[in-house]
């Protein structure tokens, strides 16, 4: 069925069930307004997608009706979490991301990230600790460090000051390292509201 | 035209050679991507269905409900000269804290933090239309209480005339900088203790 314009009515989804908590479950996420039909993408919509598995994902079919500022938005996303030069380890960009989405309340981004957190540190039963009590968990200082900073630069008003790094510093970050930390942190302001305002996520199976 | 100045590294003053300059280079894809990010919502190659002066006014009310002061200004300066105080006025009526809003009922509930759902000015609505009033009413949920969003808020962005493209773009935009905003504020704290 193709449908090349725009509908002018929200989407209903079909029967799912929403996740209530968060989790570290594999979510699906369904579009409240038409994503693109595979058929009706020209070559400049699927370079948008960057990686060519996603043209299943209606997320970003929907996101590649904007292509240029998918692309760039995609490539900002992995340089930030991805590059593994210096800076922050990988694992930490992924607690700041999951922190980030926790207070946001971005339960589908929360459970992707989180997920990475606990693979690449292993701290599984930290990681699900944040999901369940929130941004006030008690972790240890570096994690705790890196939460707050996360929180700090989420909230509104923006309250992230020179305490915030004094003590990403005391707990071992370097200044490449905060400045990963800023990135990642940042971005997922930018994806949380995506994921959050154009469609809702589903619990599997 | 792609802009000859990185936003980023204009409003943070990140100097060529500088710490930061050196720290930025580390993620040069990042770097050159945010700025890619920058040009396709506001030098787009092709405009579409987002007015240009929609878009600079969006992002002026944006950079507003955040309150970071390079931003404001820097976005404050991309609207006419007559818009300026009518978005100044809507964004000291909108101003409140974040983030705040409702969990899927169940066991969040009890971390439910409820607050306003913004309506713009009578005001500032017919200084600015129907159709950018939506959006900026879109725009407050999206900035302050993003947990908030369901299906009637796009279904009142359809209604005042937005497509569905058109949705995507200023989502897009108002997220953008969302990020671009604390990239400044954050990058710009780091600079001071440097």
């Amino acid at each position: 069925m193709s449908q090349k314009t725009a509908t002018e009515k929200t989407l209903t989804p079909p029967p799912h069930t929403e996740p209530v908590v968060f989790t570290r479950d594999m979510l699906d996420w369904l579009p409240w307004i038409e994503p693109m039909a595979e058929q009706d993408m020209t070559e400049r919509h699927l370079a948008s997608l960057v990686d060519a598995s996603r043209v299943k994902s209606p997320y970003f079919r929907l996101l590649a009706r904007d292509p240029d500022v998918l692309e760039a938005r995609t490539r900002t996303d992995k340089d930030i979490f991805y590059n593994p030069e210096a800076g922050l380890p990988r694992a930490e960009r992924e607690l700041a991301a999951a922190a980030t989405s926790r207070l946001n309340g971005c339960i589908y981004c929360a459970s992707v990230h989180a997920r990475f957190a606990a693979t690449y540190s292993k701290r599984t039963d930290d990681v699900q600790r944040l999901l369940d009590e929130g941004v006030g968990a008690r972790l240890d200082e570096r994690w705790d460090a890196i939460v707050a900073a996360s929180v700090a630069l989420t909230a509104l008003p923006i309250t992230f000051g020179p305490p915030h790094i004094e003590r990403l510093r005391k707990a071992g970050l370097d200044d490449a390292a905060i400045a990963d930390l800023i990135g990642a942190a940042s971005f997922f302001n930018w994806a949380n509201r995506l994921m959050l305002s154009l469609g809702v996520p589903a619990t599997q199976g | 035209m792609a802009s000859a100045r990185d936003v980023i590294d204009t409003l943070v003053g990140i100097a060529p050679g500088s710490k930061l300059d050196a720290i930025r280079a580390n993620r040069s894809e990042a770097r050159k991507h945010a700025q890619a990010s920058y040009a396709s919502l506001f030098e787009p190659r092709e405009v579409g269905g987002v007015a240009a002066y929609e878009r600079n006014a969006i992002a002026a009310f944006v950079a507003g409900l955040h309150g970071e002061p390079r931003t404001i200004a820097f976005y404050a300066a991309r609207l006419p000269t007559n818009l300026r105080a009518t978005v100044a006025a809507e964004v000291a009526a909108a101003s409140s804290k974040g983030p705040y809003g409702h969990f899927p009922k169940g066991p969040l509930s009890t971390e439910d933090a409820p607050g306003p759902t913004w309506k713009m000015s009578e005001a500032g609505r017919q200084a600015l239309g129907a159709r950018l009033a939506a959006a900026f009413e879109h725009t407050h949920m999206l900035v302050f209480h993003p947990r908030d969003a369901a299906a009637p808020a796009l279904q009142a962005l359809l209604d005042a005339g937005w497509s569905t493209t058109d949705i995507v773009t200023v989502s897009q935009l108002v997220s953008f900088l969302a990020y671009q905003i604390r990239v400044v504020a954050g990058l710009t704290t780091l600079a001071s203790t440097l």
